[in-house]
This record gives C-alpha cells, structure tokens and sequence, in this order.
C-alpha cells in the first residue's frame, strides 16, 4: 500500500482505496446534540499549520471538520451522512474548486486531494469524482494536474475544455450560460472556494464561487455583485447541485482581493463546513471582519463594499440559507 | 502657384505622418528572457489581455484598471534559482495619469519607497512601479531571504526595458 506521500502524488493520476475506518475519537463536537431548524456550520481549526500544508494535519483537520459536521464516529460514516446513497452508487462528483487568485491565494491542493481520498473511501469511484474550475490555469495555480480522461484516476480539467452551454439560464440579474461540467457531468458539487477579501464583493467564498461555473462572470459585478451573487445560486443547476461546502481558510488575504497580495496574507488555519450557503458566507464574512480589525483595516461597510449579498441571499425571495446568527448552530472546533 | 500648393500639401501630409507615428506606441516587450537577470528564468509564455478581456485574468480585480483606462496588461511567470515562484505583471494604460492612479490605489501603508522609473515601491514579497503609461507588479509567491534583491533586481531589468 502507498503511504501517505505517495497517495497525494498519485492520486490525481492513479488513485488509491486506502480502506481505512479509523475512528474520529479525537474530533470535537461529536455526540453535541443538534439544534433542529438551525444551520449547522463548522470552523475547525489547527494553529500549527501556520501556512505549511502538512498533508497528514490537514486531513486530520479534514477529518475533524466532517465528524464535527455530522457527529458520526467513523470517517465513512461522516461522509455518507453527506453524500446522497444515490450520489454514491455510481454517480459524478465535482469538486468546484478556486485558482483565480494564481498559486498565492487559492484552493490548496493538499485539502482537495484530503476529499478526494475520503470520497473514495466512502466508496466513490476515483472516475466518478471531477476536481474542476474555469481552466487548466486555475488548476495550476491549485496545484493540480489535468486528467481529462483517465477514468481508473480522479478527473482535473476545467471549462476551457468542457465549455459552456449554448442555452442562456436566466434568474433575476443574472443572465449566463452554464458550464457544462456542472450542467452534464456532475450530478452533485462539494464547493472548495478559497476565503479571500473582494475588491467588488466584499468576500468571496462559498456563493461568490459559483462564478466560476459560468461563462462570463464580469457581467455579475455591478452594485458590489448585490444582488448577482445571489440571483445566480437560485438557478436551479447550482441550488440543486451545489450542496456542501467544504471551505478552504487555511489561508486567507484580508485586503486586495481577489488577487494575491502577500502584504495581507493571514492564516485562519481553518476549515468552514456547512449545506447552507448562506450560513457559510455570513461565518466567513465574521472572519476576514475580525482579521481586518486586528489589521487596522475598516470594515467592509465603511471601506463601501459590504457582502450585501449574503443577506439578500437569505431574503424572502431567494431562500438560500439564513444570515441570522439565532438560527445558525456554529460550532468551533 | 501649383507648386507652392503641392508643396504645401506634401508639408502638411509628412507633418501628419510624424505625428501619427509618434502617437502609435511602439510595441515593447518588457519582459526579460531567461537569465537574462542573475538567477532568473522565465518560466512561460507570455500572455496579453486587452482592456476588455481583462476579466479573464483578474475577474474581480479588472474594473480597477478599466476605470484608469487599461489598454492592455501582459504577464508572465517567473522562477528565481529555481525555487521562488514569481509573476511579473505590466499594465500598459492609456497614459501616465492613469498608471499614477492605480498605483495611488493599490499602495500599501508599509511599502518601502524607490528609485524606480517614475515611482515605485516595495515589500517583502513585491514590488511596483510606474513608468509613463505602465504600471507594474512584481509578486513572489513565498517569503525568502533573497527574495527583496531578487525581485528588485528582476524590476530593474523590466523599467529598462520600458
């Protein structure tokens, strides 16, 4: 059996079925009753990674998060109260994952393949899982190689080579074309957004991710992206697909976004779970606040781009999630 | 009589030719092939974004540049000693002013001020400058110990060139 090092190498090319079920006897939150009708969203956190990606403490950081999430006591468990028994039985997941910030700033590739690994664990074929984004650059950027055939192997490309749809979908504001790897090859999306400041948004990361998924995003941009953001999460293929976000906040830039700026690089050294979009974003946008308080930066409200959307996102019209805190169960762990 | 006009009007015409090549902007290419700085290779091809495409750059980050009037913006990547991961950006605006409020925008609090082109600056891990209508963005990927006088010498060597 291939160790650990030899599995994040491979994996992308040839993955490999560890069959482990060890027990998450150290995960936090486990076995804390639920509070029915809020939205469950966890922070966990491990502060010695401080920007080093260490493989086997961000799995085990992973594997917190989702034990946490879920309060089941084995990892298969924990990913199988997420994954739809269907899902599992043979269908396409896609893995939406963040390389628009270029290597600096995106979607590291050590936690992308932490979720391949568990999803193939659970038992999803490494055929069946599709690690994608706007293009081959942006998978670089997350340290990914393209494989866009090799089923016996985790599938990486992007929409540069699957294209868009020729149908415009329409949802308020938003009027796009949709990529085709959400539309046709992917019957669930995890969404792995990097959390960033945003020049325009305010933040970006689980709703801002979307996107990625269509073809032209700079038409979205107006009124600090409110209500676009959340008019494009209610097109039906990204409300209904779309159901988890495992979040990447080991690193963060809290000012200059969407680019890498390193001047404002900080490490939450976190992960952000949740199935509410809306609960996740509101968790995140609380973060990138505390980090630019601790930075001398003003609020997102006073420097004139507060995420507006997240509320809009949880109004009656869109449904999204809630932004409330009184109905959100946050659990940090 | 005709003479004098035709003069006149070969003057006048070679008077607009001068001037309309000395609006055109010669086409430059500013970035440094490889080893061409100490330690330097240019690590891939380099890429160009007209104003309007910009988005598909620095979806989010465009509209910056677009409201100082970008004409274009190339860039390319870089690798120091084979390790430092950098990328050189060059912003070609329609004119100084416009590359003077960019770089008014984007300015951190903490960067250390330079001699480079019209007015530049630095931190740890970058540097930008301006030069006429170019603004420019140099950004290590990782902190290094050499990386500051890698990445101001890899500068010098591009406001050469502009």
């Amino acid at each position: 059996m291939n160790d650990r090092r030899d599995f994040l190498k491979t994996a992308a090319t040839g993955a490999v079925l560890l069959g482990t079920q060890s027990t998450l006897a150290m995960a936090a939150g486990i076995g804390k009753p639920e509070q029915p009708g809020k939205a469950r969203v966890v922070i966990a956190r491990d502060a010695s990674l401080k920007g080093v990606m260490d493989e086997t403490k961000v799995l085990a950081l992973l594997d917190k998060a989702m034990a946490s999430y879920t309060g089941r006591q084995t990892q298969v468990e924990a990913w199988k109260h997420v994954i739809p028994a269907n899902i599992l039985a043979g269908k396409t997941i896609g893995l939406k994952v963040n390389g628009l910030g270029g290597r600096g700033i995106s979607t590291h590739a050590v936690l992308i393949m932490a979720v391949c690994e568990r999803l193939q664990q659970a038992g999803v074929a490494a055929g069946n899982i599709v690690v994608w984004d706007r293009g081959a650059r942006d998978l670089a950027a997350c340290g990914m190689t393209v494989n866009t055939s090799d089923r016996s192997k985790v599938r990486c490309y992007g929409s540069d080579v699957a294209g868009y749809e020729d149908q415009q979908e329409a949802w308020g504001t938003a009027r796009i074309r949709l990529a085709k790897l959400l539309t046709r090859e992917c019957d669930m999306v995890i969404n792995l957004p990097i959390l960033k400041d945003h020049e325009m948004a305010g933040i970006t990361f689980s709703m801002k991710n979307m996107y990625g998924v269509v073809d032209k995003p700079n038409t979205l941009h107006a009124n600090n992206c409110n209500p676009s953001v959340a008019d494009l999460n209610c097109i039906p293929a990204i409300r209904t697909k779309v159901r988890l976000t495992i979040g990447d906040a080991l690193t963060s830039v809290c000012q200059g976004g969407p680019v890498f700026h390193p001047e404002h690089l900080w490490y939450p050294n976190a992960l952000i779970v949740g199935e509410d979009r809306v609960a996740v974003d509101h968790t995140a946008w609380q973060l990138i606040e505390g980090q630019r308080k601790t930075a001398g930066l003003p609020d997102l409200a006073t420097a004139g781009r507060a995420p507006k959307y997240i509320a809009t996102a949880a109004d009656a019209e869109h449904r999204l999630g809630v932004n409330d805190p009184q109905h959100m169960h946050l659990m940090e762990v | 009589m005709l003479s004098k006009s035709l003069l006149g009007a070969l003057l006048c015409s070679l008077v607009l030719m001068m001037a309309f090549s000395a609006c055109k902007k010669k086409a430059v290419d500013p970035f440094p092939a490889s080893n061409v700085v100490a330690g330097w290779e240019k690590t891939g091809e380099t890429r160009v974004f007209a104003g309007k495409d910009l988005w598909q750059y620095v979806d989010g980050d465009a509209e910056q540049y677009v409201s100082a009037g970008v004409v274009n913006t190339s860039t390319a990547d870089y690798k120091y000693k084979g390790q430092l991961e950098a990328v050189v950006d060059v912003f070609t605006m329609s004119n100084a002013a416009g590359a003077g409020k960019v770089m008014g925008t984007s300015q951190s609090q903490d960067s250390k001020p330079l001699q480079l082109g019209d007015a530049g600056s630095a931190l740890s891990q970058s540097v930008v400058f301006r030069k006429g209508p170019y603004y420019v963005r140099i950004v290590a990927y990782e902190a290094t110990p050499d990386g500051p006088q890698a990445l101001l010498a890899l500068a010098q060597s591009v406001v050469a060139k502009l």
